[in-house]
């Protein structure tokens, strides 16, 4: 067993961790107040991201991408981590789940996104349907050839900024002995196709400037060449593709958790009171312990379960139980980080309150915790007939 | 023509920095290091020459601990062709003086035969500003400093450098040492598919003794200090305020 990184490795974190620093914190403020990204950055990071090539560095080289391992791809997300998630999404990572593109799609979204002329969005969650997907009430049905669907989801993330979407659609039910099943079926919808319109989401308390939004379809017609995969085939390039997103959720917590404790660790080095650095209370120096204990445990966790994926050894509890740990980390992390810094903590003149605002989401998205909790009981538990 | 590129590895500017408690110096251990931003800079000029078709080969050199491996490769990152690692401490707290660099980039040159040497025009950690005006008198180059915007043309560097009150254009023959300022350029991220063929570039190892030179520090640090720490300001609110402000504190 060996820890260490590659050289490349070593060089990819370096870079990452370097164009994070210059070129997304100094503008987090700003995001932060005016809760949105100006068009220009959003497009000077873009720009900036294609030429270092690391746009699309998650898609297979011979698509137009880096072709980056898990791990590395992990090592990538985790070093985004640290900056503000409004600004690290036009560091863009299209879906992988657009390698399922055939034929003409290719052209029209696969490239385009790996080239970065193209934004996605991915869109599963309705009002009616969160954590029980399959129960999605937004329909298609045939109509003289076409696809014909109706229906609203909501909390899209970067729908504001996409220029298509992956949208999952029920496209019918089995009748099956455990009940009505949806059959699933996933489209890619160009913004500007007539009958579909994306409206401004709700104000979320974490990552502001990171805009979610509700799409409305309504007879929003749609050929069979929108159909991405199999018709009914939604939940196979689901599991497919998607499978790994969590993955991605685990690094951006481990990488957003160094960067809170270096600010707890030099505030407990600094801060005097009593006479002393604050840190050298007992029940302060304890929390620093804690704390880096577990974001260890949660890095070593995540980096494992990408070293899985590589290998291809099954890998679905592991990503569970590493999103899972790490977004609860994130979230003991930035609570105790407000703690040992008082009432400044909770201050906007210091990033403190924002990570802690920030981290409430990792817990919900992708995945509750309880669903994770699920998917890791039920791996354990169902061979077991229980 | 080819162009050499010396490169250190220093503490990240962005690094807080702390002295060792018994003053002997800065505390290097665990902390974050970076190639000195000057250095940087002079690469991104190097790189850009050989763009533009003015250079057809890019030397970086790093004298220092092992470590400054990561510092060439970052340079090969970013484009630079071929490295040379010359181990000449083993102690990350021992740094190697500005005239015994100079001697040994002095044996690289004579190696290597660059037209051009683009050096940072200080480290920013020791800020000696002396390296590159050593090597150019122990080589009998004609030296060019604090360049912030550099054309190579027929043979010479026309070069403008930023001196006090002004900018100053000469003129000088190649090969010559021209050392960077901050405002030449702005130096470009490693691209990843730099990155994939960094570690495939060459990068020789050597010795001081190689070149024949002795690294035993000449200067002795007698004491390292913190700055004073900053008092806290005050906002005032007119400018009578100020001025009475500063009568109080017998500063005017
Ligand atoms: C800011 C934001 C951005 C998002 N972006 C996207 C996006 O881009 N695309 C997209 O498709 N979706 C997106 N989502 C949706 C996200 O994935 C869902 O919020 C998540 O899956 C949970 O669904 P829900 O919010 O409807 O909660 P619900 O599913 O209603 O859950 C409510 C509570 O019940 C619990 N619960 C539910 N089922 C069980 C169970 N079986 N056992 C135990 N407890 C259970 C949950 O854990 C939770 O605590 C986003 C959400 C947010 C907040």
């Amino acid at each position: 067993m060996d820890f260490a990184l590659s050289e490349e490795q070593e060089l990819i974190v370096a870079t990452v961790r370097q164009f994070v620093e210059r070129e997304i914190y100094p503008h987090e403020a700003e995001v932060e107040r005016l809760g949105r990204v100006p068009p220009e950055l959003a497009a000077e990071i873009r720009a900036k991201v294609i030429e270092m090539g690391f746009w699309a560095c998650n898609f297979p080289a011979e698509v137009g991408g880096a072709g980056l391992s898990h791990l590395d791809f992990t090592l990538v997300e985790r070093e985004l981590g640290r900056g503000s998630m409004a600004l690290t999404h036009f560091f863009g990572r299209p879906q992988n789940i657009l390698m399922a593109c055939e034929g003409e799609q290719r052209e029209r979204y696969l490239f385009p996104a790996v080239r970065g002329e193209k934004m996605d969005a991915l869109a599963m969650t309705e009002p009616g349907a969160g954590s029980d997907i399959r129960s999605m009430a937004t329909t298609a049905v045939r109509q003289g050839g076409d696809w014909v669907i109706n229906g609203t989801k909501h909390f899209i993330s970067g729908a504001d900024t996409a220029d298509f979407f992956i949208v999952f659609v029920a496209t019918g039910v089995d009748d099956t002995p455990k009940g009505p099943k949806k059959r699933i079926t996933c489209f890619l919808v160009d913004r500007g196709t007539p009958g579909f319109t994306v409206r401004e989401g709700y104000r979320s308390v974490s990552h502001r400037g990171y805009h979610n939004c509700i799409l409305e379809f309504d007879d929003c017609r749609l050929p069979d060449s929108q159909i991405l995969g199999e018709v009914d085939g939604g939940f196979a390039v689901m599991n497919e593709w998607l499978y790994a997103t969590r993955l991605t959720v685990a690094a951006f917590c481990v990488g957003r958790a160094r960067r809170v404790f270096d600010h707890a660790l030099s505030w407990a080095a600094e801060r005097r009171q009593f006479g002393q650095p604050i840190g050298r209370f007992q029940g302060v120096g304890f929390q620093i312990a804690d704390m880096i204990t577990e974001i260890d445990a949660a890095d070593w966790l995540t980096l494992s379960a990408a070293w899985r994926l590589d290998r291809g050894l099954p890998a679905n509890r592991e990503i569970a139980s590493a999103k899972l740990y790490a977004s609860e980390m994130l979230a003991r992390v930035t609570d105790a980080t407000v703690q040992i810094h008082g009432g400044m903590g909770l201050m906007d003149d210091l990033p403190i309150e924002r990570f802690w605002r920030d981290a409430r989401v990792e817990r919900i998205w992708d995945g509750t915790s309880e669903i994770q909790r699920h998917i890791i009981s039920r791996e354990l538990l169902r061979p077991l007939g229980a | 023509m080819k162009v050499l590129v010396p490169v250190k590895r220093v503490i990240d500017y962005n690094v807080k920095v702390r002295v060792k408690p018994d003053g002997s110096g800065v505390d290097l251990a665990n902390v974050k290091m970076s190639m000195n931003p000057f250095d940087e800079i002079a690469v991104e000029e190097a790189i850009r020459l050989k763009e533009a078709g003015k250079a057809d080969e890019v030397v970086v050199v790093s004298i220092g601990v092992k470590q400054a491996q990561e510092t060439l490769r970052t340079a090969l990152a970013m484009g630079a062709d071929r490295a040379i690692l010359v181990v000449a401490a083993d102690d990350v707290h021992q740094d190697i003086e500005p005239l015994a660099v100079a001697k040994i980039l002095k044996g690289v040159v004579e190696e290597e035969k660059p037209g051009l040497v683009l050096a940072g025009k200080q480290a920013i950690d020791n800020d000696m500003n002396a390296t590159g005006q050593m090597l150019a008198a122990l080589l009998g180059w004609p030296q060019a400093t604090f360049a912030s915007k550099i054309e190579i043309d027929d043979g010479t560097a026309l070069v403008t450098r930023e001196v006090d009150g002004g900018l100053q254009t000469i003129r000088v023959k190649l090969p010559a040492v021209v050392t960077v300022d901050l405002r030449l350029n702005e130096p470009r991220y490693a691209s990843l598919p730099n990155i994939m063929k960094a570690k495939k570039k060459p990068l020789e190892e050597k010795t001081p003794a190689d070149y024949g030179v002795d690294v035993t520090p000449r200067l002795e640090v007698l004491a390292t200090e913190e700055p004073p720490a900053r008092q806290a300001g005050q906002i005032v609110g007119s400018v009578d305020e100020l001025v009475s402000k500063l009568k109080e504190a017998g500063v005017i």
